[in-house]
C-alpha cells in the first residue's frame, strides 16, 4: 500500500459523486480543446506569415478595387522585390452553399511570391502560365470534389458576370494542384488567370482586389508601406499598406474577436467546474473529518495529509481532464477533415495541449487548496470529539 | 511483572478557554505509571478521564507541567516531534474503531506502517502475524462494513500494535459491544499487556472492564484516586 493506493481509495470511495465531477471536467477540457485548437490554428495561420511580405488595399476598405496600373508603380519602388495581384472572385461550385474561396491572380508573379507556402509540379506550373482558361487547384478543394487534373470546371460567381454568355460561369481547366509546404497554410482555394478574368468580365476592368509584395527585408517594410501610401495620397484611390500579418489578422476580425469569444466560453466553462468541483472537494473532506483525525493520531504528519487532500483533486481534475482533451483532439481530427482545410492547422497542438495540462492542474490545485489547508489545520481532540 | 517509570505526569495542568470562562480540567496532577503496567482509569463523565488520554498520547499539550515518557520530555515537542512520537511509540484504541472504511483490514492493519521505512515484504509480513495474534488472519480481505464490532476493534487492536509500540493507550475499548465480546477484547489486552509486556492505560466506565486491568485510578475533579490491584 502506498499514500497513491489510499489517495485513490478516497477519490472513489463515492463512485458517482466522483464520477459527476470528473464528467463535468472531463466536458470542461473537451470545450477547451476544441475551442483552443480552432483559435490556435487562426492565430498560428496568420503568425506563420512571412515577414517581409506586405498587402496594399483600398484605404476605404479592402473590398473596394484598386487600379490595376498600381502594380507597376508599386514594383517601381525601392525595397520592393516582388509584386503580385489578386482579385476576389466569390466563386463556387454547382451550389451557391458550396463557396470555394477563388481568387483571379497573374499566375507568374503569384506562385513566385507563395513559392514557400506552395508546393506545385514544375509541369503544371508552367501549364498555368500559359493556359489562360486553367486553374490551380489548393489540395483540400482537389480531394473534396474529386477535381484531376486536365478536368474541366464550371465554377461559378455571385459578384461576376461572364460577358461571353451572360451567365455567372467560368469554365476551367484544372492545371495542376497545389500543396501546402507548410501545415499551416490554407489549401481550400482556387487561382485563375487574371487576364481571361478581366476581359471576360462585364465591369470593373482593370481593377484589382489587392496588391501583395515582398520587400528585401523586413527591416525596410515600414519604409515601402510609407513610401507606396504617400504615392497613392490624394488619388481616387488611395492606399493602405500593411504587413501580411496584420492583414491577416484585421480580415479575422470581421468575424467577431474569436479570442473573446472564445476567452469567454472557456472561462465560463472552467468557472463553473471550479464552483461545483471545489464545493464538493469540501464536503467530501469535511466527512472524512475524523478519519482524517485518526491518521494524525496515528502519526501522519500534517503535510503527508494535507498533500493527500491536494493530490486527490489534482488526480480527479487530470482523470476528468485528459480523455476530455483526447476526445477535443478526436473532434478537432474530424472536424479539420470536415471543414476540408477550411482552417489550415486545425489540430489539438502541443502547446494547446500543454496550456490544457497547466490548466488541470491549477483546477485541481485550486478546488484542493482549501480542503487540504482545512485538513492540515484539523485539530485531532476538536476532530475526534474528545474534549 | 512492571518495572522502570515509563510515564511520569508533574504538575500537570490543563486549562480550556471557553467563551469568558476557563474551565480547569487539571491542577497541578502528578502520576507515575511503570512499564509494564495497566491501568484503568474510571470517573464520572466531565472527569478528565478523556484529556487524561490525549495528553498521555500526546495528542493535547498540558497547560502547565511537564510530560516525560521513558526519559524523555514529550510536552516541549512540535507538532511534527509528536506525530512521530506517537508513530513509534503509542497504539490507540478507540471506542468506534475508526478504521478507514475505503481499507480492508489488512490496509488498515499496515497504515501505521507507512511512517516507516519497512519495504513491502517486511509490511505484508508484519500485517499478517499482527492478524493472527488478534485470531483474523483469513478476514484480511474484508472490509470493516463486513465485519462484526468485535471483529472491527480486534482489527484495530492489531493496528495499534503493528508498529510496536511500547504504550496502548484504548478509550472505551468496549464501549460499543456486548459482554461476551467485551470480555474478548479485555482478555486480549490483558494478554498483550502480560506475555508482551504492553503497558495499557484504559479509560472505561465498566467496573467488569476495570477488573481486568492491574490497578484501577479513580478519577474525580481532576483528582487521582488509587484504588485496587488486580493482578
Amino acid at each position: 500500500m502506498s499514500d497513491l493506493y489510499l489517495l485513490w481509495r478516497n477519490l472513489f470511495r463515492r463512485k458517482l459523486r466522483t464520477f459527476l465531477m470528473m464528467l463535468a471536467i472531463f466536458v470542461a477540457f473537451v470545450i477547451y480543446g476544441v475551442l483552443g485548437s480552432i483559435h490556435y490554428a487562426f492565430e498560428h495561420g496568420v503568425d506563420s506569415s512571412a515577414d517581409n511580405r506586405l498587402v496594399v488595399v483600398n484605404k476605404i476598405t479592402f473590398i473596394q478595387p484598386l487600379p490595376y496600373a498600381y502594380v507597376g508603380k508599386i514594383a517601381a519602388i525601392k525595397g520592393v522585390k516582388n509584386v503580385t495581384f489578386a482579385n476576389w472572385f466569390g466563386g463556387y461550385y454547382q451550389d451557391a452553399r458550396n463557396q470555394i474561396g477563388t481568387f483571379a491572380v497573374d499566375p507568374e508573379s503569384y506562385l513566385r511570391i507563395y513559392r514557400d507556402d506552395l508546393r506545385i509540379d514544375p509541369a503544371q506550373r508552367e501549364a498555368f502560365i500559359h493556359d489562360r482558361t486553367s486553374m490551380v487547384v489548393g489540395e483540400a478543394i482537389a480531394t473534396k470534389y474529386g477535381w484531376k487534373v486536365g478536368d474541366r470546371i464550371p465554377i461559378n460567381s455571385n459578384i461576376f458576370t461572364n460577358k461571353a454568355d451572360g451567365s455567372h460561369t467560368w469554365q476551367l481547366t484544372v492545371a495542376g494542384i497545389a500543396y501546402a509546404a507548410r501545415k499551416s497554410f490554407n489549401t481550400s482555394f482556387i487561382i485563375f488567370q487574371y487576364e481571361n478574368f478581366n476581359e471576360s468580365k462585364t465591369f470593373g476592368k482593370d481593377t484589382i482586389g489587392w496588391i501583395t509584395l515582398e520587400t528585401d527585408s523586413a527591416a525596410v517594410n515600414e519604409t515601402v508601406a510609407a513610401t507606396i501610401d504617400e504615392l497613392f495620397a490624394n488619388s481616387t484611390a488611395e492606399t493602405n499598406t500593411q504587413s501580411e500579418k496584420a492583414f491577416g489578422k484585421a480580415f479575422l476580425a470581421q468575424l467577431g474577436n474569436i479570442a473573446l469569444i472564445i476567452t469567454l466560453v472557456v472561462g465560463a466553462a472552467f468557472a463553473t467546474i471550479l464552483m461545483i468541483v471545489g464545493n464538493t472537494m469540501v464536503m467530501a473532506v469535511r466527512e472524512r473529518t475524523k478519519e482524517i483525525a485518526v491518521l494524525k493520531t496515528l502519526g501522519f504528519p500534517s503535510w503527508r495529509i494535507w498533500r493527500q487532500v491536494l493530490g486527490e483533486s489534482v488526480l480527479l481534475s487530470l482523470l476528468g481532464g485528459v480523455p476530455g482533451l483526447l476526445v477535443a483532439g478526436l473532434l478537432v481530427t474530424v472536424l479539420s477533415k470536415a471543414a476540408s482545410g477550411a482552417i489550415p492547422g486545425l489540430a489539438l497542438t502541443l502547446p494547446v495541449a500543454g496550456l490544457g495540462l497547466t490548466f488541470m492542474l491549477l483546477l485541481g490545485v485550486i478546488t484542493g487548496f482549501l480542503p487540504a489547508w482545512n485538513a492540515l489545520r484539523l485539530n485531532i481532540v476538536t476532530a475526534l470529539g474528545r474534549l | 511483572m512492571t518495572g522502570q517509570t515509563l510515564i511520569h505526569l508533574q504538575d500537570v495542568s490543563k486549562r480550556f478557554v471557553k467563551g469568558k470562562d476557563t474551565i480547569t480540567i487539571f491542577d497541578h496532577l502528578g502520576l507515575s505509571i511503570p512499564a509494564g503496567d495497566f491501568v484503568a482509569v474510571m470517573g464520572p463523565s466531565g472527569s478528565g478521564k478523556t484529556t487524561l488520554l490525549n495528553l498521555l498520547g500526546g495528542i493535547d499539550q498540558p497547560t502547565e507541567g511537564s510530560i516525560t515518557f521513558d526519559g524523555g520530555r514529550v510536552d516541549t515537542l512540535t507538532e511534527g516531534q509528536l506525530a512521530r512520537w506517537r508513530a513509534h511509540n503509542v497504539g490507540f484504541i478507540f471506542q468506534f474503531y475508526n478504521l478507514m472504511p475505503t481499507l480492508s483490514a489488512a490496509r488498515n492493519v499496515e497504515l501505521p506502517l507507512l511512517l516507516t521505512s519497512f519495504g513491502r515484504a517486511e509490511r505484508k509480513r508484519r500485517v499478517e502475524a499482527a492478524l493472527s495474534l488478534v485470531g483474523l488472519a483469513e478476514r484480511a480481505d474484508h472490509y470493516p462494513r463486513e465485519m462484526s464490532g468485535g471483529q472491527q476493534q480486534r482489527v484495530a487492536i492489531a493496528r495499534a500494535l503493528i508498529s510496536d509500540p511500547k504504550l496502548l493507550l484504548c478509550d472505551e475499548p468496549t464501549g460499543d459491544l456486548d459482554r461476551t465480546t467485551a470480555d474478548e477484547i479485555l482478555a486480549m489486552l490483558r494478554l498483550l499487556n502480560q506475555e508482551m509486556g504492553k503497558t495499557i492505560v484504559m479509560v472505561t466506565h465498566d467496573p467488569e472492564a476495570a477488573k481486568y486491568a492491574r490497578r484501577t485510578l479513580h478519577l474525580d475533579k481532576g483528582r487521582f484516586t488509587e484504588r485496587e490491584l488486580v493482578a
